[in-house]
């Protein structure tokens, strides 16, 4: 359930609400960060790191120069195996058709897995609206349908909620105990409230997180359980994929599945990647390729390698804007600094904030399995967005300064100088909310009183 | 024109310029004397229980002083030889809503990350690993390969048409990022490894 109404159009003044509940936004920003060291250790036991991730990004790169064939080259092969293909140009046009394939089968009720791909067609919203009720069973989407919002994050749905709000969520529907908050209590509460639902649903929806053109299979990775729950047990499974998720051949597998969880988690691996060929007997599989955007990105050249991406949030827990400003400020269904490279394709004007909700330190590009240069695409859409007049002016004025100073090395040097007097005499100013927007919620750091350069030609001296 | 045309027509204009795909790279893989040793770390770690046993009757025994009625196993693996075998292939299942053991072949294991090889060779429905509450797996020592690179390179190129690599029991952080074990599927997850097969 998607509330446009409540969501704000601004990513800086929705994070400046978020950044009103210190405790929460304190908590956020260390459960993220926490991630990310479990994601470093785990990349760290792995001697081929970079090799995987270079591979990882020739292998995308390959199948980005030859969509077409491969998308081709899967369709064949997945309807020799038995799988009904569907293509969508657009949002709606998925809608329809999933809402056509439930209708024909008669299907009042579905459960559904975890798929981006329905969040940024809006299909809960569609399906409601045409009488149909959908479950989501992933715990942490589960959390977020009832409390009517969108996922903040796309691989942990609800890391903008507390334990008791959970509570207080299990308690309204699924008739917990008023007050309890433990994860372990609550989980086992969705537990069994979820099951019921699998067990009575006609059909299920999931997400494909890989589509091998070579075999006509697909893989879809989760840790609960839930998608195959769903899938085996509904006479119906409906698999929604964006084009860009083909791979060419099974072995490809090998590369995204060693990185795929240790970006995202930590973990070596899902506990379940789950390859579904063929249906089984008496079983209908369908699978609906979705454009949306996707072929125009793929001519943007500057952007692009953002279709690379294989889903893994590592560039969202590591993001320190996102951090501290939670997935609803991006008003996209995907957060973050990957989501700021993604939603300007889909609508510049609605979007043209994003790509400005970021530091451009680089982490996101450090951190990225696939090496997507996420932070030079953001500066990238920055300068698009103003050649097309999206950019509120006060970002420009910024834009221009800040373009000449980087152009000018003396420049820079004075106003590296100038800045750090500024602030010593004049710390107000730097922390002025109304100048400096990321100056809200925060102090300024104290200015250095000699610049590293300073510092360092210093020190060249004394040891020349 | 269908929107099968017209993605297909886009894609073919917008492309960007092809390279080859990256073929025979060589990865770093778990040396032989290590594989063992790194697969009972990577299941363990993921919340999974393991025993290495000599053979499959052993399994049989520690499965009974673990269940005491062997009603309460499925039991797919005759040489095990403790609990109910499936008689025929379970076209529903549904049926198996409260179903407490499943035991079932692992064909193969990967020592890097803990993850084990079912499919629906091994199982008489496709949902049996996911709807128990307790998941029993059985899989030979000879089957462990180092990486996920060996893994493919030895499952069938015309894939079965289910097959899933499970690494442990189900779970879920989604609550503060506090570890559940036990989301929609097995609480526990345990594999016998046989020593001798
Ligand atoms: S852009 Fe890279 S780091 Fe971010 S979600 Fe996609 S694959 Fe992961």
């Amino acid at each position: 359930m998607h509330n446009e109404h409540i969501i704000p159009t601004d990513h800086a003044t929705a994070a400046e609400v978020f950044l009103q509940d210190e405790e929460r936004a304190n908590w956020h920003d260390k459960a993220l960060w926490f991630i990310r060291e479990k994601r470093d250790v785990a990349t760290k036991q792995i001697p081929d790191w970079e090799l995987l991730r270079e591979t990882a990004s020739q292998i995308k790169q390959n199948v980005l120069g030859n969509l077409d064939n491969y998308l081709e080259q899967f369709e064949q092969n997945a309807l020799q195996n038995g799988i009904k293909v569907h293509w969508a140009a657009d949002a709606a046009e998925h809608n329809q058709i999933v809402l056509n394939i439930i209708q024909q089968h008669g299907i009042q009720k579905l459960v559904k897995s975890k798929s981006m791909l329905t969040e940024e067609c809006h299909l809960n919203d569609y399906l409601l609206e045409n009488g149909i009720d959908v479950i989501d069973t992933d715990l942490g989407e589960r959390v977020v349908q009832l409390a009517k919002e969108p996922p903040s994050h796309i691989v942990l749905p609800c890391i903008h909620k507390r334990k008791e709000e959970v509570g207080e969520l299990f308690h309204i529907h699924l008739g917990t105990e008023k007050g309890a908050s433990d994860p372990a209590y609550l989980t086992e509460a969705a537990r069994q409230h979820l099951r019921e639902k699998f067990l009575t649903s006609d059909l299920a929806i999931t997400g494909v997180n890989f589509a091998i053109a070579e075999t006509g299979g697909f893989v879809v990775c989760t840790n609960e359980g839930n998608a195959d729950m769903g899938a085996h047990l509904a006479k119906v499974h409906i698999a929604c994929m964006g084009i860009e998720k083909i791979i060419p051949k099974a072995e490809n597998l090998g590369v995204f599945l060693r990185l795929l969880a240790r970006s995202a988690t930590g973990q070596p691996i899902t506990t379940y990647s789950s390859h579904f060929h063929r249906p089984a007997k008496g079983q209908e599989m369908h699978l609906v390729l979705v454009d949306n955007g996707r072929s125009v990105q793929l001519g943007r050249k500057d952007f692009y390698n953002s279709l690379k991406c294989i889903r893994c949030g590592a560039c969202i827990n590591t993001c320190p804007v996102y951090r501290r400003s939670g997935g609803h400020s991006y008003h996209y269904a995907i957060s973050g600094p990957i989501g700021a490279i993604l939603a300007p394709n889909m609508d510049m004007r609605k979007n043209a904030d994003l790509p400005f909700a970021s530091t451009l330190c680089g982490s996101c590009t450090n951190v990225c399995p696939v090496k997507i240069d996420i932070h030079n695409q953001l500066y990238k859409w920055r300068q698009v967005l103003g050649e097309e007049g999206y950019v509120p002016a006060t970002k420009k004025q910024s834009m221009k300064a800040m373009g000449s100073l980087l152009a000018n090395p003396t420049l820079y040097r004075i106003a590296g100088k100038s800045g750090r007097t500024m602030m010593r005499l004049l710390p107000g100013l730097a922390n002025n909310k109304a100048m400096n927007p990321w100056a809200k919620q925060r102090d300024m750091p104290a200015p250095p009183k000699e610049s590293f350069r300073d510092w360092y030609l210093k020190n060249k001296k004394q040891h020349d | 024109m269908t929107s099968r045309e017209k993605i297909l027509n886009q894609v073919r204009q917008n492309k960007p310029v092809a390279i080859p795909l990256p073929q025979n790279i060589t990865f770093a893989t778990v040396t032989e004397p290590e594989r063992l040793p790194a697969f009972v770390k990577s299941f363990t770690s993921a919340g999974g229980v393991v025993s290495i046993v000599p053979d499959f009757t052993t399994i049989g025994q520690e499965l009974q002083v673990l269940f005491d009625q062997p009603e309460r196993v499925m039991n797919t693996i005759p040489a095990v030889g403790y609990g109910l075998a499936p008689t025929d292939a379970i076209a529903q299942g549904h049926i198996l809503a409260n179903l407490e053991v499943a035991v079932v072949t692992g064909s193969l294991g990967v020592a890097e990350n803990g993850a084990i090889w079912v499919s629906v060779e091994n199982i008489p429905t496709r949902v049996l690993p996911f709807i128990c509450e307790h998941l029993v797996l059985v899989l030979p020592q000879s089957k462990i390969v180092g990486t996920m690179h060996e893994a493919y390179a030895i499952l069938p190129k015309s894939f079965p048409d289910y097959g899933v690599f499970i690494a442990g029991p189900s779970r879920t952080a989604d609550i503060e990022q506090s570890l559940v074990i036990g989301a929609h599927g097995p609480k526990r997850a345990h594999v016998f490894i046989l020593e001798n097969e």
